[in-house]
């Protein structure tokens, strides 16, 4: 099943890329769809393990996107505020920060949204815990740094990814 | 819809630019990788959706939406590799840091170089 | 005149980059201002796709990105102090 549907995405890319529907062209991507899905056979993420195709996963990516998006230019603004600003007013530090998900391609998926949101950048994961690297430590009780810097996602990518 | 287009890649651009102020001006490493990740990434993003929709769905818009999807997964995975490769190849943070829970760990023997 | 104004602006970033190549103190440093420089020229192909009007640029982008993050991600390993099979 997961490597049907990694060829159907790799065609549609091949698709997509190339923007043409010439018979050579959809031949080849056929071709070159099924050799690049032979190469990562091994490292396919594998699907959820309960009801992959549930509409309502669908429903909280679509709402995932704008919560990103809103994230991210807020992030974008506080980086634009501490660079121009004289002093640069900054008090860095790595905090140790719990999560509850547990498969992998959910929690790449959170340290990948955790790195792109204000002031916080992944540095490593192991186990249940998320190393960030935080710009601006403004406090130092680990359950609130927890709050702060993983529920905004964490619930949402709950509902998408397990 | 050029008009859009032509905003977003304003905005992309002073983003950019914002990010390469922040290589330049920031302390060490990590604060570094922060402002131009995040600013970079998001720029290169707004300038290739600014392009999709400056020249509309052609080859040369797709493209510019799938580079951007891309971007937006790889930057951040590079900038994780990069910020665990130095911490782990000695670079300290900077001295007007609050703590390093992460050496901490790693002296503590909580953390394995393997892991 | 407003192309002029986005190529200036990115030129600027790039030279900004080059600086922390030249002068970053560490290594990684270096890397990092390698890795955002590459994010930028994908940038600037975009525009320049534009501008010229084909599609081939667009192309160029996407495999700079490509090789950009795997470079990147060998580095890293690099510094890390492993090899690159792990």
């Amino acid at each position: 099943m997961k490597i049907f549907v990694t060829y159907l995405a790799a065609f549609v890319v091949w698709l997509l890329l190339t923007w043409s529907l010439d018979p050579q062209e959809v031949l080849a991507g056929l071709a070159v769809a099924a050799l690049s899905t032979y190469l990562t056979r091994d490292i396919l993420v594998e699907l959820p393990p309960s009801r992959p195709f549930h509409p309502k996963r669908y429903i909280w990516f679509l709402y995932y996107i704008p919560v990103f998006f809103w994230h991210m230019l807020r992030a974008n603004l506080d980086v634009a505020y501490r660079v121009l600003h004289p002093e640069v007013p900054i008090r860095p530090g790595i905090v140790k920060v719990r999560t509850n998900l547990k498969r992998e391609i959910s929690k790449t998926m959170l340290a990948n949204s955790i790195t792109l949101t204000p002031g916080t950048l992944t540095v490593d994961v192991v186990g249940d815990f998320l190393y960030v690297h935080w710009i601006n430590v403004s406090t130092h009780d680990p359950e609130e740094q927890t709050r702060i810097i993983v529920s905004r996602f964490e619930r949402i990518l709950k509902e998408v990814f397990e | 819809m050029s008009e859009i287009g032509l905003v977003l890649i304003s905005v992309g651009v002073v983003f950019d630019l914002f990010g390469c102020i922040g290589l330049v001006r920031l302390p060490d490493i990590y604060n570094r990788l922060q402002a131009a990740t995040k600013c970079v990434t998001l720029g290169t993003c707004m300038i290739l959706i600014g392009v999709a929709f400056y020249t509309g769905l052609d080859a040369i818009g797709v493209k510019a939406i799938i580079c951007a999807v891309f971007i937006l997964l790889t930057s951040p995975t590079g900038a994780h590799a990069l910020a665990r490769g130095s911490h782990r190849s000695g670079v300290p943070l900077w001295e007007g840091s609050v703590g390093d829970k992460y050496r901490e760990d790693k002296e503590g023997g909580e953390v394995h170089e393997e892991a | 005149m407003i192309w002029w104004m986005f190529f200036s602006i990115l030129a600027l970033s790039g030279l900004m980059c080059l600086y922390r190549v030249g002068a970053g103190p560490t290594p990684p440093d270096r890397t990092v201002a390698i890795d955002i420089f590459g994010t930028l020229v994908v940038g600037f192909c975009a525009l320049l796709g534009i501008i010229e009007g084909r599609d081939f640029f667009l192309n160029i982008a996407i495999a700079w990105a490509l090789l950009s993050f795997l470079g990147t991600v060998a580095l890293a390993k690099y510094l890390e102090g492993r090899g690159f099979d792990e």
